[in-house]
C-alpha cells in the first residue's frame, strides 16, 4: 500500500492539462463557474462535450471497443480530478453515464451501434424517466403503463422529476407492462423519441427559478417494440444494472475539495471586527471539521477504486459515499453561504446565465453561493433519497 | 407571571391573522422574479387598520405599544409571509425616529403613519461580517457639516425607502464601540446612488453607495460617536420582530410537513408512519417551540428592562438562525421533490428563515457576542 504517484501518472497528468489549459473556450470556463448544480448550463456542457468526444475523451469509463479511452482506474481518477480542478461544465450523464453504460451491459448489438455514437457526439441528448408522482423513492410502485399493440407498445400515464426533458430527443424509462404478481416483475426498460405525438413536457421551476426537472406526459404514445432493453418485464434487472454503474463511478471528494478552497479564500476576505473570518474560532472549527470529513471521505473513494481495480466488488462503501457525498455537499454549501453572511441573500439569477451582460451586485465570488445552497438540497433526495440508502445499509449491510 | 395576551393584544392579534387568511402572500412570492414598487394598497391597508401606529407614542399619533404588540402582529404576518416592508419602515424606522430630535421627528413621523415614508436602516457592508461595531463606512465631520464616503450593501427594502438610517464612522476604528454615528439622509439626496436587487427571500433591497453625500448636523441621530448604544437598542428591536415573523413562518413550515407526510404514501403507506420521520418531525416541532421561547425570553426581558435583555435578544437570533436551518433542510427533505419547487409554498418559506439567518448576523455572529459579553 502506498500514495506515492508513479512517474508514468505525472506524465499522464501533464497530458491532461495541457490539453485543459489548450482546449477550454472562454464561454465554456464561465459555464463551469457559474454551475449551481450537478447539472451544468446546457448549450456550453454540449460544446465541451464535442470538444472531449473529438480527442476521444467524452466517456473514459466505457470499454474500448464502444470509444471509451482503455484508461486505468487511477488514470480515470487523475481526469475527473483535472476536471474539477479546472471548474470544467460537468457533462450531463443522463447518457454518457446512464443510458450508455447500460446499453453497453444489456442492449442489442443493433441498439449498441445505433444509440452509443450518438450518446458519444451529443446529438443524442437524453433523459430518464423513472419516477413518477407518488413513485419517487419507491420506483416499484411506478404506473405509467406499456401496453402491448401490434409491433408497438402504447404508452399512457406521466413521469416527473425528468431533468432537462424539455432539452432531450430522447428519454429511456421504466414502464409497467405487467400489474399482476410483484411489483418489480412487471416492470420493462423502454428508449423512447421526445417529438413522439401524444408526448407533453412541462417544465417544473425550481427554488433556484431555473426549469431544470419536468414532467412528462404519455396519451396513447405509441413506442416500436424493438425499442425494449431486456425482455419484457424484467426492467428491474436493466435499471438495477445501470444504477450500480451510477454509484461506483461517482466522486464527491475533489469537487468538495475545490469548495473548500474557494470558501477558505472567502474566509480570508471576510472581516470582523476582530480580523479576518478564517482566524475566527467558531469559523476554523466548521473548516476544520468539513476538512477531516472530506479527507475520510476522499480515503473511502479511493478504497473503492482500489476495489475496482482489483476487479472487487466495493459493495456497502458505494452506499456510504452516497450518503456522505451528498450531505457533505449540503453543508459545504451551507458554510459557504454562512461564510458570506448578508451578501449571500442577494438574488440575482439572471447574472448566473453564460454570456449574459448582467453586472453582478456585490463580490462575485459570492453569486453562485445561494442557489446552490438551495439546489443542493435535492442531491439527499434524487436517486433514491438518504432515508432509502440508510435502509438500504441497514437491511442489506447490517442484516438488521 | 403570565402568557397570555391582553384583550388588546388578542384583537391584534385576530385582525392580524384575519388578514393573513385573505392576503397570503405566497403566489405573489411566486410570480415575483424581478423588482417590484411598493405595493401602496396594501401598505395603506396597513395605515388603516392602524398598524403602522403600533410602537409609536400616542403623543406622536401612535397606539403607544411596544415590543410585545409588534411581536404579536408580526408573528401573524409571518404565517402568511407577507411582504411588506413593516420591520425596515416601523419598526426600525420608527425606532430611530424615537431618538431623533424634536424637528426631525415633526417632518418625519406623520408621513409615516400614514403610510407616506419608506425607511431603511443602512448598516451592513460588503466583505464585512456583520456586528455594529465592525462598521467601516466614513462620515466626515467638517464644522457643521458632514460627509458620507462609502458603500452599504444589502439594505433591505433600500430600493423603496425615502429615508435612510446610516450607520458610519466619525471616529476609531472597525471593532470600537466608540466613534459610530447615526445620520438620516434624504434616499434622493445627491451623490446617493441606488442599485436594487431582489433577495433570496422574494424581498427586495439595494447596495447604496454615497458619494460626497453631504448632511448638516441636524441630521443625526444622537451624540456624536455616540451612535453605538441607539443603534443597538433599536436593532435588538429589530431583531424581535424578525424574529417573531419568522417564529409564524417556522410553524407554517412544521405544519405543512405533518400534513404532507399524512397523505404522502410511499413502500404502501402514509411515510409520516415511518418512525425515522416521526422522531425527525419531533425534533423540528421542539426547535420550533425553543425558539419560540426564546423570543418571548428576549422580548419580555427587553419590555421589562431587564440587565440580561441584550444577552436574550443574541441568544434568540442565534436560535432562530440554528432551528430555521434545521427545521428549513427537513420541511424539504420531508416533502422530497416537491419541496425543491416554486409551485409549493414550502419552498418560499424555506427561503424567507434561510435569508433572515444571513441578515444582521447569523447564528454564529450572535453566539460569538454572548461568549464575548460574559
Amino acid at each position: 500500500m502506498d500514495l506515492r504517484v508513479p512517474e508514468q501518472e505525472k506524465a499522464f497528468r501533464d497530458e491532461v492539462r495541457t490539453f485543459l489549459e489548450e482546449s477550454l473556450t472562454p464561454d465554456i470556463r464561465e459555464a463551469g463557474r457559474m454551475v449551481t448544480s450537478v447539472f451544468a448550463p446546457v448549450k456550453e456542457a454540449m460544446a465541451w462535450q464535442r470538444i472531449l468526444n473529438d480527442k476521444g475523451w467524452a466517456a473514459p469509463h466505457w470499454p474500448k471497443e464502444f470509444g471509451g479511452t482503455g484508461w486505468s482506474v487511477t488514470q480515470r481518477a487523475i481526469f475527473a480530478e483535472e476536471l474539477v480542478r479546472a471548474e470544467t461544465p460537468p457533462l450531463v450523464p443522463m447518457g454518457l453515464h446512464m443510458c450508455g453504460p447500460c446499453l453497453i451491459g444489456c442492449g442489442t448489438e443493433e441498439q449498441q451501434k445505433e444509440y452509443l455514437p450518438k450518446i458519444l457526439s451529443g446529438e443524442h441528448f437524453w433523459c430518464q424517466g423513472y419516477s413518477e408522482p407518488g413513485a419517487g423513492s419507491d420506483l416499484a410502485s411506478l404506473k405509467t403503463f406499456a401496453e402491448k399493440d401490434g409491433d408497438d407498445y402504447i404508452l399512457n400515464g406521466t413521469k416527473i422529476w425528468t431533468t432537462y426533458a424539455h432539452y432531450a430527443n430522447k428519454m429511456f424509462a421504466l414502464v409497467r407492462t405487467n400489474r399482476d404478481g410483484k411489483p418489480q416483475q412487471g416492470i420493462t426498460f423502454l428508449l423512447l423519441d421526445m417529438d413522439l405525438p401524444g408526448i407533453t413536457i412541462e417544465p417544473i421551476v425550481g427554488l433556484d427559478e431555473v426549469p431544470e426537472q419536468c414532467q412528462v406526459f404519455f396519451d396513447n404514445v405509441r413506442v416500436p417494440q424493438k425499442n425494449r432493453v431486456g425482455e419484457e418485464n424484467d426492467g428491474w434487472t436493466v435499471a438495477k444494472y445501470l444504477l450500480t454503474f451510477e454509484r461506483g463511478g461517482q466522486e464527491y471528494a475533489p469537487g468538495l475539495n475545490v469548495m473548500l478552497e474557494k470558501i477558505r479564500l472567502m474566509a480570508e476576505k471576510q472581516q470582523t471586527a476582530f480580523g479576518p473570518l478564517n482566524q475566527d474560532p467558531v469559523w476554523q472549527y466548521k473548516f476544520a471539521a468539513l476538512e477531516a470529513d472530506v479527507l475520510a471521505l476522499e480515503f473511502t473513494e479511493m478504497r473503492i477504486k482500489s476495489a475496482l481495480s482489483a476487479g472487487k466488488d466495493p459493495g456497502a462503501l458505494s452506499s456510504m459515499t452516497m450518503i456522505l457525498g451528498t450531505e457533505l455537499l449540503q453543508k459545504v454549501t451551507e458554510l459557504r453561504i454562512e461564510t458570506l453572511g448578508s451578501q449571500s441573500v442577494i438574488w440575482q439569477p439572471q447574472a448566473l446565465v453564460p454570456g449574459e451582460e448582467q453586472p453582478v451586485i456585490g463580490p462575485e465570488y459570492a453569486l453562485t453561493a445561494m442557489p446552490h445552497y438551495l439546489n443542493s438540497r435535492a442531491c439527499s433526495i434524487y436517486g433514491g433519497s438518504n432515508e432509502v440508502q440508510r435502509g438500504m445499509i441497514a437491511k442489506a449491510v447490517l442484516g438488521l | 407571571m403570565h402568557f397570555q395576551l391582553s384583550e388588546e393584544q388578542q384583537m391584534l392579534a385576530d385582525s392580524a391573522k384575519r388578514f393573513v387568511r385573505d392576503n397570503s402572500d405566497v403566489e405573489k412570492h411566486r410570480q415575483n422574479k424581478k423588482l417590484m414598487p411598493l405595493d401602496t394598497a396594501t401598505w395603506q391597508q396597513f395605515a388603516d387598520l392602524g398598524w403602522l401606529a403600533v410602537p409609536f407614542e400616542e403623543a406622536h399619533g401612535g397606539l403607544g405599544m411596544g415590543p410585545l404588540e409588534t411581536m404579536v402582529l408580526l408573528e401573524a404576518l409571518g404565517e402568511g409571509l407577507i411582504m411588506a416592508p413593516y420591520i425596515a419602515t416601523v419598526v426600525l424606522g420608527g425606532g430611530f425616529l424615537r431618538h431623533a430630535s424634536a424637528a426631525q421627528q415633526a417632518e418625519t413621523i406623520p408621513a409615516l403613519l400614514e403610510g407616506k415614508l419608506q425607511v431603511a436602516f443602512a448598516a451592513e457592508e460588503y466583505e464585512r461580517v456583520f456586528t455594529l461595531e465592525n462598521t467601516a463606512m466614513a462620515a466626515d465631520v467638517t464644522g457643521s457639516e458632514v460627509i458620507l464616503n462609502g458603500t452599504k450593501s444589502c439594505v433591505m427594502n433600500g430600493d423603496q425607502a425615502d429615508l435612510l438610517v446610516v450607520l458610519a464612522r466619525t471616529g476609531g476604528q472597525p471593532g470600537d464601540q466608540d466613534g459610530l454615528s447615526l445620520f438620516l439622509v434624504d434616499a434622493n439626496a445627491p451623490g446617493v446612488e441606488r442599485v436594487a436587487h431582489r433577495t433570496v427571500d422574494g424581498r427586495q433591497g439595494a447596495e447604496i453607495r454615497f458619494n460626497q453625500v453631504k448632511v448638516s448636523e441636524a441630521a443625526r441621530i444622537g451624540e456624536l460617536n455616540g451612535g453605538y448604544a441607539i443603534a443597538r437598542d433599536v436593532l435588538h428591536e429589530g431583531l424581535l420582530a424578525l424574529s417573531a415573523e419568522s417564529v409564524g413562518s417556522l410553524s407554517v413550515l412544521l405544519n405543512e410537513t405533518v400534513e404532507y407526510s399524512k397523505t404522502r404514501k410511499q413502500f404502501g403507506m402514509p411515510i409520516g408512519k415511518f418512525q425515522v420521520l416521526q422522531f425527525r418531525m419531533a425534533d423540528m416541532f421542539i426547535a420550533m417551540e425553543q425558539t419560540r421561547s426564546l423570543l418571548l425570553a428576549a422580548t419580555l426581558k427587553t419590555v421589562e428592562g431587564h440587565d440580561d435583555a441584550a444577552k436574550a435578544v443574541h441568544a434568540m437570533k442565534a436560535q432562530l438562525g440554528r432551528a430555521g436551518r434545521k427545521i428549513a433542510q427537513e420541511a424539504i427533505q420531508i416533502h422530497g421533490g416537491m419541496g425543491m419547487t416554486d409551485e409549493l409554498g414550502v419552498g418560499h418559506y424555506v427561503k424567507r428563515v434561510t435569508g433572515v439567518d444571513g441578515l444582521f448576523g447569523n447564528a454564529d455572529v450572535h453566539l460569538m457576542a454572548i461568549a464575548r459579553s460574559a
